[in-house]
C-alpha cells in the first residue's frame, strides 16, 4: 500500500477532527457522575452561615484567630506571605471593605472599620459555577460550592466571576508553605484555583465546619437554610440580617447579625 | 505550495531567524513559568488576568481582518478585494493561533487543557469562545488554502469552498461576540457589565484587523513584487475609518453612563483609575492618555480625504489605529476590569519581565506563521503578475 505524505496529513488531520466528537460521546454514552453521593451524608438541603460579629468581636480584640487556624490546619492551607500571591479560605475584612455599598459617613461608630469575617459564600447562584469550563468547580445538592483540584485546569475565570474575592490561585507550589502537613485532606498543586469548602468533608459525616466547632464564643452558626426548625432558620427570622453583594443576584448563604 | 516559504532571500531568512531567536527565549521563559508556576508573571489574587489574556482578547479583535475583505467581496463584489481576501485570511490564522497560544501560556495547568472537551460545560462562555476561536481558525485555513491553490493551478477555487466563506462571515461575528461574552457576564465586573461590550469588541475589531492588513499590504509592496493595489486599500482605509470612529463613539457612551449616572455599578472608578489614578495608583494612566491622543491623531488622518489617500499619512493614521487599540483592549479593558479588586481597593499590575518575553515569543510564532503564509501567498501571486 502507498501511501502519500500528503494523504497521511490529510488523514491525520480528519482524525484530530474526530476527536471533537468526544463531547457528544460522553453526554450520549457517559454515566451520570451527579448521581453519585455519599449515602451515609445528612440529607441538608442548603446549607448556611449566621456569622454574629458582636459576639465575636470582644474575643477577636484579645487575639483570638482560633477559627482561622483550625481552618488552615484542617485544610492544608499555605502560609504564603506575599499579599498578592496569597492562599485565602476565611480571614477578616474591615466593613467598609467587605460590605462597600451599605457604608456611608456617618455610620455607627460601632461598625465603622469593625473586622468581619469573610469566606465563599456558597451562593445559591454561584457565577463561578456558571463560568467554569470543565465543571471543576460545582454545586452540591446540599448547596455547598465546591472544587475538583484535578480538574481545574487553572484559567482563573471563576476568580474573574465571584464578586467576593472568595477565591485564590496557587501561583506556585503550595506545599513548601504548609507549616504541618495533615494526611486526612489534600495538599494542592500550583496552578489550581482553591477556597473554603464548608468543610464538604466533615458535614459529609455529620459534622460542623472545622470554624464553627473552633469558635469560642458561638460566633459562627451553621445549619440547613432549608429546614424552618434549623437554629439558622430562627436565628434569620427573629433578627435583622445583612448579605454581602445582595444586587449581584448570587443568593449568598452566609450571613451577618450587626 | 509550501516549498515556496523554504526558499527566499537572505533578508527573508534574517528575518526568520530573528522571529526563531524570540521564539526560542520566549519558549525557555515558558519552561520556567512552567516549572515554578505563574509565581513569576505580575499576575495576583486581586488581577487574575494580566498580558497574555489581554494579548487573547486583543487578538480576537485581529482576526476581524479576514471578514473585513471577505465580505465586501463576495456579499457585495468588490472586486479590488479579490486581490488580498487570502492575505486578510491568512492574517487572521495567524492572529488565532497566537489568540490560541495566549490562552494556553495562561492557564495554571496546560496539561488538563483538554479537560474542557472532556467535560463540556456549556454554560461557559470559555467552552463557546473555544469553538468559535477554532472553529474560524479552520475555517480559514481550509478556504484561504484552496483560494491560494487554485490561484496556483490557474483554475476557479473548488464552489464547495465558496459555502465555507459565506458560513466565515456571521461565523466571525460570533468569535468577537462571545470573546465580549467572557466579560460582559460577571456580575460583580462593573467595568465589564456592560450590554454594548459585544458592540465594542466588534468596532474595535473592524479597525484593528484592517489597520494592521494595510500596513502588511504596504511591506508586502515594498518586498516583493506583488501589488496590492490602491484601490483595496483606499476601500480598507474607509473601513478603518468608520471602524475607529464608531469605536471611540463607544468608548464615549460608556463615560457619560459613568459619570452622569454617578452609579459606582457602572465602572466609574475604574475609569477613574485608568485616566486619572485612583487612590494614588495611576500606572496605566500614560498608557490611556496616549490611546486617547492616538485616537484623535488617527482621526484627523482619516476622516480627512487629504491625508487619507496619501500613503504616508495612511500608514501614520493606521499604525496610531492599531496602537490606541492594542492599549484600550490589549492593556486597559482586562486589567481595569480588575481595578477596584471585590473589596474596593486598588491593586496594581505589572508583568514581569518572563511574562514580557513569553508574550514577545508567542507574538513572534504568529509573526512566523504569518511570513510562512504570506510568502507562499505572494510568492503565487507574483508568478501569476
Amino acid at each position: 500500500m502507498t501511501t502519500s505524505r500528503r494523504s497521511f496529513i490529510k488523514a491525520g488531520g480528519a482524525c484530530l477532527l474526530g476527536l471533537t466528537l468526544w463531547p457528544a460521546v460522553k453526554s450520549f454514552a457517559g454515566n451520570n457522575a451527579g448521581n453519585i453521593e455519599n449515602p451515609g451524608a445528612p440529607a441538608g438541603k442548603r446549607w448556611g452561615l449566621v456569622i454574629d460579629m458582636q459576639k465575636c468581636w470582644p474575643k477577636y480584640q484579645e487575639g483570638c484567630r482560633d477559627c482561622f487556624l483550625a481552618c488552615r490546619k484542617a485544610h492544608n492551607i499555605p502560609d504564603i506571605a506575599d499579599k498578592e500571591e496569597e492562599i485565602k479560605w476565611l480571614w477578616t475584612e474591615p466593613f467598609e471593605n467587605a460590605f462597600p455599598e451599605q457604608e456611608h459617613e456617618y455610620i455607627a461608630a460601632g461598625i465603622k472599620g469593625k473586622p468581619f469575617i469573610v469566606l465563599c459564600n456558597h451562593c445559591n447562584n454561584p457565577p463561578c459555577v456558571r463560568v467554569c469550563p470543565t465543571k471543576a468547580t460545582f454545586k452540591r445538592r446540599d448547596g455547598i460550592v465546591m472544587m475538583d483540584y484535578h480538574r481545574c485546569i487553572g484559567c482563573r475565570y471563576c476568580m474573574a466571576a465571584c464578586p467576593y474575592g472568595a477565591r485564590s490561585f496557587n501561583f506556585s507550589d503550595p506545599r513548601p508553605y504548609i507549616k504541618e502537613i495533615d494526611p486526612a485532606y489534600p495538599t494542592r498543586e500550583k496552578g489550581v484555583v482553591e477556597k473554603c469548602n464548608f468543610c464538604a468533608e466533615r458535614v459529609d459525616l455529620g459534622l460542623v465546619p472545622v470554624c464553627v466547632e473552633a469558635c469560642r464564643a458561638g460566633a459562627l452558626i451553621f445549619g440547613d437554610l432549608e429546614e424552618p426548625n434549623s437554629v439558622v432558620r430562627k436565628i434569620l427570622s427573629g433578627r435583622y440580617t445583612i448579605l454581602r453583594k445582595p444586587e449581584l443576584g448570587t443568593h449568598p448563604s452566609v450571613f451577618y447579625l450587626v | 505550495m509550501i516549498v515556496k516559504a523554504l526558499t527566499g532571500s537572505k533578508r527573508y531568512w534574517g528575518w526568520v531567524t530573528i522571529l526563531l531567536f524570540l521564539i526560542a527565549i520566549g519558549f525557555t521563559c515558558y519552561l520556567w513559568q512552567l516549572n515554578k508556576g505563574l509565581s513569576i508573571t505580575g499576575m495576583s489574587r486581586d488581577v487574575s488576568w494580566g498580558l497574555y489574556i489581554s494579548q487573547f482578547t486583543f487578538l480576537v479583535g485581529v482576526a476581524a481582518s479576514a471578514v473585513m475583505v471577505v465580505l465586501p467581496y463576495y456579499l457585495h463584489n468588490v472586486k479590488a478585494f479579490g486581490r488580498i481576501t487570502i492575505l486578510g485570511e491568512f492574517l487572521a490564522v495567524a492572529a488565532l493561533i497566537m489568540c490560541l497560544l495566549f490562552v494556553l501560556v495562561d492557564v495554571g495547568k496546560p496539561m488538563r487543557i483538554l479537560n474542557m472537551i472532556f467535560y463540556p460545560t456549556p454554560s461557559s462562555m470559555f467552552f463557546w469562545d473555544m469553538i468559535a476561536l477554532s472553529g474560524y481558525l479552520l475555517l480559514n485555513i481550509i478556504a484561504g488554502w484552496h483560494a491560494l491553490e487554485a490561484e496556483y493551478k490557474a483554475v476557479p477555487p473548488p464552489a464547495w469552498t465558496k459555502i465555507l466563506v459565506y458560513i466565515s462571515i456571521p461565523w466571525a461575528v460570533s468569535i468577537h461576540t462571545v470573546t465580549a461574552f467572557l466579560y460582559a457576564g460577571l456580575p460583580g465586573r462593573h467595568y465589564w457589565l456592560t450590554a454594548i461590550m459585544a458592540a465594542r469588541f466588534l468596532a474595535s475589531a473592524f479597525a484593528s484587523g484592517p489597520a494592521l492588513l494595510i500596513l502588511l499590504c504596504y511591506i508586502i509592496k515594498r518586498v516583493s513584487k506583488f501589488d496590492p493595489g490602491r484601490e483595496a486599500l483606499q476601500k480598507l482605509a474607509a473601513i478603518v475609518t468608520y471602524a475607529t470612529i464608531v469605536s471611540a463613539f463607544f468608548i464615549g457612551l460608556e463615560f457619560f453612563t459613568a459619570f452622569y449616572s454617578q452609579a459606582p455599578a457602572h465602572g466609574m472608578y475604574t475609569l477613574k483609575y485608568l485616566f486619572a489614578g485612583l487612590d494614588g495608583h495611576g500606572r496605566l494612566v500614560i498608557w490611556m492618555w496616549a490611546f486617547a491622543i492616538l485616537v484623535v491623531l488617527a482621526l484627523v488622518l482619516l476622516i480627512n480625504p487629504k491625508t487619507r489617500t496619501r500613503d504616508r499619512y495612511l500608514q501614520v493614521a493606521c499604525t496610531a489605529v492599531f496602537i490606541s487599540m492594542w492599549i484600550e483592549k490589549g492593556i486597559g479593558l482586562v486589567i481595569g476590569g480588575f481595578v477596584p479588586n471585590p473589596f474596593e481597593r486598588v491593586t496594581e499590575y505589572a508583568p514581569t519581565l518572563p511574562e514580557t518575553l513569553i508574550t514577545i515569543g508567542v507574538w513572534a510564532i504568529g509573526a512566523l506563521v504569518l511570513t510562512f503564509l504570506y510568502k507562499i501567498a505572494v510568492s503565487i501571486k507574483e508568478e501569476i503578475v
